[in-house]
């Protein structure tokens, strides 16, 4: 029955286990990544030599991480760049068009809601992927093809309906007695939104923000097809081009691939308890 | 005076009924915004796609005349698709299957009280917050048959004896992006699994001890009929998310020449990217689209999302 055991009455051989149990999870799930950190502190002839070897033999190679920066394949710096634009309008444009959007639907009814709640649902169901046929030629005909603005209208999109969803369910939340009591006092709906409602579901904002976020940044398919020019493209995209080459300066993909990846899992181990009632709820993916 | 009486028969009225009614034009400053982004950059590339279909389109992307129906007899017709679309499904449903199987028991572990259970949890979210290309290209890197830190290590164990060129074939190179494919899709599934448990209420866990139900029993028949919308949740947004991935197959079996590895969606993006017929490719996404919204409708009728409105 150590099934069913709460934490006062299991043995402590069973903790044990699950200790190791639980360090052996760890030790999977980050090999890849130590894998990938390992690698970015190798020389170039270390990193290709046959047989390999675990460890860089000649110490740690910091200097891959000012190296990197300037290599023939790609543009660095500038896909940092890009990386770095299209997520940030993207996310704020989110913000701009969600929050206004999942207030009003969790505090009203009017009609056409339920059509409005269906489109965003079928979205967050959508990738880019699915359509980029369709967005491609759509940017092309707009004249927007390979361009920012064009990443930022897609992650944006793509992105609301998650946002919408997740804070729609925070701001159901707020008890609808405390908006009434302010609308009693004449504050308008605009008021009632930014100085009662919003202190109150910061913490759905932040989960909506930081989410969109990390799922801009790494996003793939559209923009390996949408953005031609390497300075344009984000590192997503870029550091494919590394790969299938003679010899793959492997060393500076990695070196790039940490310094993309470690703040992103920063900010999603931020939201990591909210995201489980978000899950809950069917909102995240 | 007068001003606050309506506001408190509206208060009222709004108890009775739940929510306050408003026009449809008075919600449009509010949903407005939000309503044209998804039209303009969901729904309209979603139409133009389906009306590019039934064009023929040049490789610089000018729409020359009406096909018809023509671009969908060329897919249909094409020699490699009964082998793009076996590939697509023996992907999905390798890689759902056994996702849902390993986060099930995961997740039923990270549930357990233990010391460290946080720094556990915060490792398995690790592959969800990281960019899929960024790990793919690890993996890639370390099965290289001669530098390949993975075939070394299996190697250096006895059980191989020498590298193997993983991704240099179809067939172990797919089974190589199954297993990547597991670890990325595993974070997502053990945490929807995880909130379906913690959702389950304790009596009901104790009930069945009391009743002398075994640990297997007890899962079997109290925590799995339990689970049934976080599996429904989990399971269809996997299916979703893996027959649309591109990043690991177009890493993992880019370097292989010919179709023999692609799914349905890398095969688009190939028709995209290097045939350059956007007419074929949006024909192959219009079929896809349609298969996507199959799967959406099972999720809209067994999930219900719309009820929580």
């Amino acid at each position: 029955m150590t099934f069913l055991v709460t934490e006062d009455r299991a043995a402590k051989k069973t903790v044990i286990g699950r200790m190791v149990v639980g360090f052996a999870v760890v030790i999977i799930f980050l090999i890849p990544y130590g894998m990938m950190l390992i690698g970015s502190l190798k020389t170039q002839s270390e990193i290709l030599a046959i047989p390999p070897k675990y460890l860089p033999q000649d110490g740690a190679q910091f200097s891959n991480y000012i190296t990197m920066w300037d290599t023939p394949e790609t543009p660095v710096p500038y896909n940092l760049i890009s990386t770095i634009v299209i997520a940030v309008f993207a996310t704020l444009l989110v913000l701009l068009v969600a929050t206004p959007a999942a207030y009003y639907t969790a505090r009203f009814k009017f009609p056409g809601k339920m059509v409005f709640m269906f489109l965003v649902i079928v979205t967050q169901m959508l990738q880019p992927a699915v359509l980029t046929a369709g967005l491609f030629k759509q940017m092309l005909a707009w004249n927007l093809n390979d361009t920012w603005l064009a990443m930022i209208l897609i992650n944006a999109a793509f992105n609301l309906a998650f946002a919408v969803w997740i804070m729609h369910s925070f701001f159901a939340g707020v008890p609808r007695s405390i908006d009434e009591a302010a609308q009693i006092d004449g504050a308008g709906k605009l008021r009632v939104l930014f100085t009662i409602n919003l202190p109150l579901v910061w913490p759905g904002i932040v989960t909506a923000v930081i989410f969109t976020f990390v799922s801009c940044w790494n996003e793939f398919a559209a923009s390996l097809v949408i953005l031609s020019t390497a300075e344009n493209q984000p590192l997503s995209v870029a550091l494919t081009k590394f790969v299938g080459q003679y010899s793959t300066a492997w060393q500076y993909v990695f070196g790039v691939s940490i310094v993309a990846i470690v703040p992103v899992i920063v900010l999603f181990a931020l939201i990591e308890k909210r995201l489980i009632g978000g899950l809950a709820a069917g909102a995240v993916k | 005076m007068s001003s606050v009486l309506p506001a408190t028969n509206r208060a009222r009225r709004t108890r009775r009924r739940g929510t306050d009614s408003q026009t449809f034009l008075s919600s449009l400053p509010w949903i407005g915004p939000a309503l044209l982004l998804i039209l303009a950059i969901v729904v309209f590339p979603a139409g133009y796609m389906i009306y590019n279909s039934t064009r023929k389109i040049s490789s610089v992307g000018t729409d020359l005349e009406s096909a018809g129906l023509e671009n969908f007899v060329t897919i249909f017709q094409d020699p490699v698709l009964p082998r793009v679309l076996l590939n697509t499904v023996l992907w999905v449903v390798s890689v759902v299957v056994i996702t849902v199987l390993l986060s099930l028991v995961l997740a039923q572990f990270l549930n357990k009280p233990f010391p460290g259970r946080t720094i556990v949890r915060m490792a398995v979210i690790v592959p969800w917050a990281a960019s899929v290309v960024m790990t793919t290209t690890v993996f890639y890197y370390g099965l290289d048959p001669n530098y390949g830190i993975f075939n070394h290590f299996f190697v250096q164990l006895g059980l191989m004896d020498e590298g193997y060129g993983w991704t240099k074939n179809a067939v172990p190179a797919i089974a190589v992006s199954v297993v990547v494919a597991i670890f990325v899709s595993i974070p997502f599934t053990t945490y929807t699994l995880l909130a379906g448990l913690q959702a389950i209420p304790q009596e009901t866990l104790e009930a069945a001890r009391v009743d002398g139900a075994g640990r297997w029993k007890t899962y079997l028949l109290v925590i799995i009929p339990q689970l049934r919308s976080a599996l429904a949740v989990s399971m269809l947004i996997n299916i979703i998310n893996v027959f649309n991935n591109l990043p690991i197959l177009k890493v993992m079996t880019g370097s292989i020449p010919g179709n023999s590895a692609d799914t349905l969606m890398t095969y688009i993006f190939k028709v995209l990217q290097f045939d350059r017929r956007l007419d074929l490719s949006s024909a192959l996404s219009v079929v896809n689209f349609a298969i996507v919204l199959v799967i959406v409708a099972i999720y809209v009728k067994t999930v219900k999302p719309m009820q929580e409105i």
